[in-house]
């Protein structure tokens, strides 16, 4: 008799346990709880002042939680405390592992650099110092990113807001990282230029087989992009599941409210 | 060998579905109640009743976009372990998905941007197919659903519902899985068309694929059918 593969890994990549943030006296997030597996992408939903976006700063060690924990497993097979670690241990990871794609484009991007430096950075800081391979592969990732690589020497300030959107995922693919921590990445653009942008992510995502937090109040966005949905009220998880049966059949009253208050997710 | 004699693919025992309306005053919708269904390979089990009774519902559940509220609903692909729909983590529903069952939907749900050909070789290249020989055999099943060589590159958004019908119907049928699960695939087709989606489907039946199927057109059920399934026996209580 022949058995089915595995399924995957026997560790998450990203263990996350009740982890909870306050500001001041007041608790903005409390007992999130998940595993996020490796090529999975993960898409956190809820209003403006669910806790989201809370939750993926404490993810991604950008802010301490106030309690709780969260262990990314390394290359060696190792899960390790995100919080536990020296700031020296974070910013490696930050720039070699991990990605963050920020809501605008100039959080995330170095405004008065070239679009190819701002690819080749995180090289660099990997101790890659060819000129002629950085500049081609940034030129490379351009392209990949529908960027004329002919705009290589132009700053990110002459972009659109679509291309700088477009050069902040690639300043942060480039480096291979294995999860990407996304914080609305479409919800600055038109509609039209946001389906450009989702489209585009949809591939690199799969190709890559990169695992993705992603943070949207759109939950069109969640159907296109993610496997797997969290919904989120009032710094609560209320609902976790596939993306089309949190959508198509939600149980809690929450998320029932969120469907039935968009057109056709 | 009989299909009865073999361990099925799906079994449903006790399954029941009922929807709650939080903002509906908690109103309860039971659409299905007690559904005991078992479908081994080389079976085609056509659902028959009215609209209404559940039927898209009960596919929606064994491809796990409905959550049953209760019954065990249970997928054994062939030489493969059991997966409990109701127990197992989102990434093993996502790998079931992928591996082993299909789903033809009465929509297409296009992707923006993706061309006809990609959209359908696509379910091959992510089991692990090269590009060039899954956009091989997409074109071959484009072509036997006369779906127009000019219309390939181009993404199906703007096709006619026919033509988005069978997009969806090479799509979801490509690879060849163990469980394949139909919702009126022929609802928008032609004669032609139809006749040739009946072929695919005693095709699929024939290579030891399960499979259940709603059809409008009660002729297609005939043609197709091993077994059938009256679904006002799953109202009774309801």
């Amino acid at each position: 008799m022949t058995t089915l593969p595995p399924v995957a890994a026997t560790l998450p990549l990203l263990r996350v346990r009740q982890v909870a943030q306050r500001y001041g006296q007041r608790l903005v997030l409390q007992d999130a709880s998940f595993d996020l597996w490796p090529g999975e992408v993960l898409a956190v939903v809820g209003e403006s002042g669910s806790g989201k976006s809370t939750l993926l700063n404490a993810l991604a060690a950008r802010a301490r939680p106030a309690d709780g924990c969260v262990e990314f497993l390394g290359r060696d097979g190792v899960l390790r405390d995100v919080h536990g670690m020296s700031e020296a241990q974070q910013r490696l990871l930050a720039r070699t592992d991990w990605g963050f794609v920020h809501q605008n484009p100039a959080d995330g991007l170095r405004m008065d650099v070239s679009a190819g430096a701002n690819v080749g950075e995180r090289l660099m800081g990997l101790g890659e110092r060819h000129y002629g391979r950085l500049r081609a592969t940034a030129a490379e990732w351009l392209a990949r990113v529908e960027i004329d690589p002919a705009r290589i020497d132009d700053t990110p300030r002459t972009f659109s807001g679509g291309m700088r959107q477009r050069l902040q995922i690639a300043r942060n693919l480039v480096t291979h990282p294995r999860l990407v921590f996304m914080d609305e990445p479409t919800s600055g653009l038109d509609v039209s230029v946001q389906a450009r942008l989702l489209d585009l992510l949809r591939g690199l995502t799969q190709q890559m087989q990169l695992a993705v937090v992603i943070v949207t109040h759109d939950l069109a966005v969640a159907r296109l992009l993610a496997h797997r949905m969290v919904v989120m009220q009032r710094g609560r998880i209320v609902e976790t599941g596939l993306t089309d049966q949190v959508l198509d059949d939600p149980q809690h009253p929450y998320t029932q409210l969120l469907v039935s208050s968009v057109l056709q997710p | 060998m009989t299909a009865a004699m073999t361990a099925p693919v799906i079994e449903l025992q006790a399954v029941s579905k009922r929807f709650t309306l939080h903002h509906q005053h908690g109103a309860q919708l039971q659409v299905l109640q007690d559904v005991n269904l078992r479908v081994a390979p080389g079976e085609c089990v056509v659902l028959d009743g009215p609209s209404g009774q559940g039927k898209s519902t009960l596919l929606k559940l064994i491809y796990a976009n409905y959550l049953a509220s209760g019954g065990r609903i249970l997928l054994t692909p062939p030489g493969g372990a059991a997966l409990d729909l109701g127990q197992a983590e989102p990434r093993a529903l996502v790998q079931m998905r992928r591996d082993t069952v299909g789903y033809v939907s009465q929509f297409l749900r296009v992707i923006p941007r993706v061309s006809a050909l990609d959209v359908v070789a696509e379910p091959l290249m992510d089991a692990g197919h090269s590009q060039e020989d899954a956009r091989a055999e997409a074109a071959r099943w484009l072509a036997r659903l006369r779906i127009p060589e000019h219309l390939w590159p181009l993404p199906p958004a703007t096709f006619s519902g026919g033509e988005q019908q069978r997009v969806n119907i090479a799509r979801n049928m490509i690879r060849p899985r163990p469980l394949l699960l139909l919702d009126e695939p022929t609802a928008s087709l032609d004669a032609a068309n139809t006749a040739t989606v009946i072929e695919l489907i005693r095709e699929a039946v024939a290579r030891g694929a399960a499979v259940i199927g709603i059809f409008h057109d009660r002729a297609v059920g005939d043609a197709v059918a091993t077994r059938r399934v009256d679904m006002s026996a799953f109202r009774r209580a309801a």
